[in-house]
């Protein structure tokens, strides 16, 4: 495992400037030449997560974690190369030093640290802070450049308790058994489906999920995780069967009629989003439970200021806001511009990313 | 004012009628009368003044949370709403304030319209803290005057009518006018339906709204059942003559009689208990004035002896509601039709050059009518009211007995170049719009257009413009010219205000016309054109 990157070839290194470099295939390590998160097909992948907008297939070999190797499968292609490693250990990439810790975002997320001749970098991927059922919580690392996202990066996103969002969601499933109405809950196939699921009340009733969210789902409980047990809907000949009960589908699924099968029903949505009623109504659910995968304005700047970094550089959603706020408040935070392959914002919206985050020019990480 | 946050919330959330009404009936059934009426007031779209004003509690907001202002606005702007964002900026306390409404909006909030900025400031900022996201939401609406939560006063009225089991069609008579939101005004709304005359003087009657026809009248049967008359663009107005008294209602319930003078004094001469429904419009010489015309008086408080000889307005008469004193609603509109044209008729010249009856257009059938329906531009109206002649004078928006049948708007294909985020539900997404056509090859803005497309379109020009932003100045965006919609609006006028030397009446979108392109948007001179034909029309 150790030379893993190794025997992919070695190359010619010209040492220019920082350890990590923005090019049009995404966050670059010369030293090393590895990728983390590539958007465009490279010779080393190293994946935060499974997230389509962090996880794209074509890569010739890829580096995740232990834990998320199951998902990563699922998303990327059964047959993929992908070699794992566990957090906290390190691997050696052309004396780069390579580990990964916890990001506290979905089961096997990560932040990947690198390191070379003491200059440490942490690509943090997308992360929270809050507590989650179904994955390892968020690690705080040191580091002398943090790469972070910002997603919600805006004073008005606040996460309410989790365990208050747990409580309406099973207190509008209660509801709607008495009125014998089937309970819709739109969340992410991957991530927040299962946290969803870890929140459920299970004497309530039975639960059922979209194929997207079940075939997950299975690989949630393959790693561990203990969550209610769920039913596949599509295989269920009686309808009966869904009245009172609550089924978890992806939120592409809100204008399709697959939806009809499930006989009267309360429709919610279960993400950060919700918080500012606005984006709830266009979302036309009947219910917007805040409920999120990514750090909220505290928590971001929690994260932020404890890896101590010399300079932060932020991408994703409100970054520009979260630059000049950080170098308002006295730290050195530069801006990162990411792209997208491809111009479906709708998958993007489906893992929760900011749909606007597309950049005409990807730009180097400004040197220091 | 937990419960009336908890219904705030419950409304908030759902876009089902039935259950926006099974949420007010759960409301009323537990609040206290007193709480109940100013539930009531504020859900059916009364408000206070603003108490504090805006920029006041934005400031405290700042303060308070120890973000700066830029990130303050930054943030607004993703919300959309001044009042929300104040509340989301501040920690979510568990507290819930039991403080009953009344008492909230009578002892804490009325009292400090006025008060200095202090006193507000220890108020304001001391609630706040004491109250969770929700709650804060709501104070801060009521507290800037701009409660508003997605429900009519007819559902309001609904609710009320399933619970006091009195019909619709009674609460929303008795909630016509003006009136204190008292427990007893609440037990009035609600008390049994006697029968007996409990009028107040100035109470107007609800109006009666009608429905634009699709298509075309045909299906509606026989002609000879239906009156036809001109559809005129003005100000809907209920003139009420009662025990000497004038008082003249927009359809809005605004008090309006001291806004149009000539009509008010003409109505003095109305023998007591009578009301008419009709349409405010300026008019010279026998012609109604463009309805921006009658704009320049609406907003004004002083009238000028200029601008009412500049502008004087007539009342178009077109239904009679009460007669000697007697509620005749329920009468056919044919009958009520021959009482209103005696009454006119039996009015002295003077009042009768105030009081116009509208004529009723005659037309052998629907395609003789159709074809008296082409002079409309040329008349100033805007098509004709179909009203069926059996029909009763019935309560707000009812399909079936009276039609809009307008004619089609006039048309230009335009190119999108401003673009701004909208409100509401669509607070996130870019939908407000400002369109070009073409003058000596350059673009130049000609209107700005907001409703018309589907969700679905509206999230492909979002994309667009995002992707194609050229500059951003504050919230508006200059977008690479390469969209082209088809604009329709309803008159066209010409204006020293606008670049364009044009200024149309309800702009909005009618198509977007993605098999265009921008060179094949229409130019300044087409609608030149349109305003040469829509003037010449008007001597």
């Amino acid at each position: 495992m150790q030379d893993y990157f190794e025997r992919c070839g070695k190359i010619n290194f010209m040492k220019r400037g920082g350890l990590i470099t923005l090019t049009a295939s995404g966050l670059y390590c010369k030293q090393g030449d590895f990728y983390i998160d590539p958007w465009k097909p490279v010779k080393k992948a190293i994946l935060s997560h499974a997230h389509a907008d962090h996880a794209y297939r074509g890569n010739i070999r890829y580096l995740v974690t232990k834990s998320g190797e199951q998902l990563a499968r699922i998303r990327l292609d059964p047959e993929a190369k992908i070699a794992t490693l566990d957090y906290g250990k390190t691997t050696t990439i052309d004396g780069v030093k390579v580990s990964f810790h916890p990001a506290g975002h979905i089961l096997g997320s990560s932040q990947v640290r690198v390191e070379y001749k003491g200059e440490v970098w942490v690509a943090s991927g997308d992360y929270k802070l809050t507590p989650d059922a179904t994955c390892a919580p968020f690690e705080s690392i040191k580091c002398h450049n943090f790469i972070t996202e910002a997603t919600f990066g805006l004073p008005i996103y606040r996460w309410p308790p989790t365990e208050q969002i747990f409580d309406e969601i099973n207190r509008w499933w209660r509801r709607n058994i008495e009125k014998g109405k089937a309970s819709v809950l739109f969340a992410y196939a991957l991530g927040k489906a299962q946290r969803v699921m870890s929140g459920l009340d299970r004497n309530l009733g039975r639960v059922f999920t979209h194929g997207a969210v079940e075939r997950l789902t299975q690989a949630y409980r393959e790693a561990g995780v203990d969550l209610p047990e769920t039913t596949y809907a599509g295989s269920v000949t009686n309808k009966k069967e869904f009245a009172g009960a609550m089924i978890i589908a992806p939120p592409s699924a809100q204008a399709s009629t697959w939806l009809r099968r499930f006989g009267t029903q309360s429709t919610a949505f279960a993400s950060g989003w919700m918080m500012v009623r606005g984006a709830r109504r266009q979302r036309a659910v009947d219910r917007g439970f805040v409920l999120s995968d990514h750090a909220d304005w505290p928590e971001l700047l929690t994260a932020i200021r404890a890896t101590e970094a010399e300079t932060v550089y932020v991408t994703h959603g409100f970054a520009p806001e979260v630059v000049r706020y950080l170098n308002e408040t006295g730290m050195n935070a530069v801006p990162l511009k990411t792209q997208f392959v491809g111009d479906d914002a709708s998958d993007l919206l489906d893992e929760e990313s900011e749909p606007e985050a597309i950049s005409a020019e990807p730009s180097g990480i400004t040197e220091k | 004012m937990k419960l009336f946050t908890q219904l705030y919330v419950e409304l908030d959330q759902t876009n089902k009628t039935n259950e926006k009404v099974e949420a007010m009936r759960f409301y009323f059934e537990r609040a206290e009368k007193a709480d109940a009426a100013w539930a009531f007031y504020f859900l059916s779209g009364r408000k206070p003044r603003q108490i504090v004003p805006s920029k006041f509690l934005r400031e405290w907001a700042i303060e308070m949370s120890g973000i700066p202002e830029w990130l303050y606005l930054e943030s607004r702007d993703t919300v959309d709403d001044g009042s929300e964002t104040t509340a989301l900026l501040l920690p979510n306390n568990a507290g819930m304030d039991e403080t009953p409404l009344h008492v909230l909006v009578e002892e804490e909030l009325l009292p400090l319209r006025g008060s200095d900025e202090v006193t507000q400031k220890a108020a304001v900022t001391k609630a706040w803290s004491e109250m969770n996201y929700s709650q804060r939401l709501v104070y801060n609406k009521l507290i800037s005057g701009a409660f508003r939560v997605g429900v009519s006063q007819q559902l309001v009225v609904r609710a009320l009518s399933q619970l006091s089991e009195v019909p619709v069609d009674i609460i929303t008579h008795r909630a016509m006018g003006d009136w204190e939101p008292t427990p007893e005004f609440f037990d009035s709304l609600l008390k049994p339906d006697l029968g007996e005359d409990e009028t107040p003087i100035a109470r107007p009657f609800p109006f009666h709204l009608a429905h634009q026809i699709d298509g075309g009248p045909n299906e509606l049967g026989d002609i000879s059942d239906w009156q036809a008359e001109w559809k005129w663009d003005g100000i809907r107005a209920q003139v009420i003559k009662r025990k000497g008294e004038v008082f003249m209602w927009s359809r809005g319930e605004d008090l309006i009689t001291d806004r149009f003078p000539e009509i008010a004094d003409a109505a003095r001469e109305l023998t007591d208990g009578t009301v008419l429904d009709g349409e405010v419009l300026p008019w010279i010489d026998g012609r109604v004035l463009p309805f921006t015309e009658l704009q320049r008086r609406i907003g004004r408080k002083n009238l000028s002896a200029k601008i009412l000889s500049e502008v004087p307005v007539i009342l178009q008469v077109y239904d009679l509601l009460e007669y000697e004193g007697s509620d005749i609603r329920q009468l056919d509109f044919r009958t009520r039709r021959e009482m209103l044209e005696g009454l006119i008729d039996s009015l002295p010249q003077q009042l009768r050059s105030v009081f116009k009856i509208t004529e009723s257009v005659e037309a052998a059938d629907w395609d003789d009518l159709a074809t008296r329906r082409e002079k409309s531009r040329d008349l100033g109206v805007e098509g004709f009211m179909l009203k069926r002649r059996e029909s009763p004078y019935r309560t707000g928006r009812h399909r079936g007995d009276w039609w809009k049948w307008k004619i089609d708007p006039l048309t230009v294909d335009a190119v999108l170049i401003y673009a701004q985020k909208g409100s509401g539900k669509r607070s996130n997404l870019f939908t407000d719009y400002t369109f070009a056509v073409w003058r000596d090859g350059e673009l130049v803005p000609f209107a700005k257009a907001y409703s018309g497309l589907t969700d679905a379109e509206i999230r492909v020009v979002d994309k667009f413009v995002r992707a194609n932003t050229i500059e951003t100045f504050g919230p508006v965006r200059s977008v690479k010219p390469q969209l082209v919609f088809e604009i329709a609006f309803e008159a066209i006028q010409k204006s020293t205000r606008h670049k364009s030397g044009v200024a149309v009446r309800f702009p909005r979108i009618l198509r977007f016309r993605e098999d265009k392109t921008i060179e094949q948007a229409d130019s300044i001179e087409t609608i030149h054109e349109m305003l040469d034909s829509f003037q010449n029309a008007k001597p």
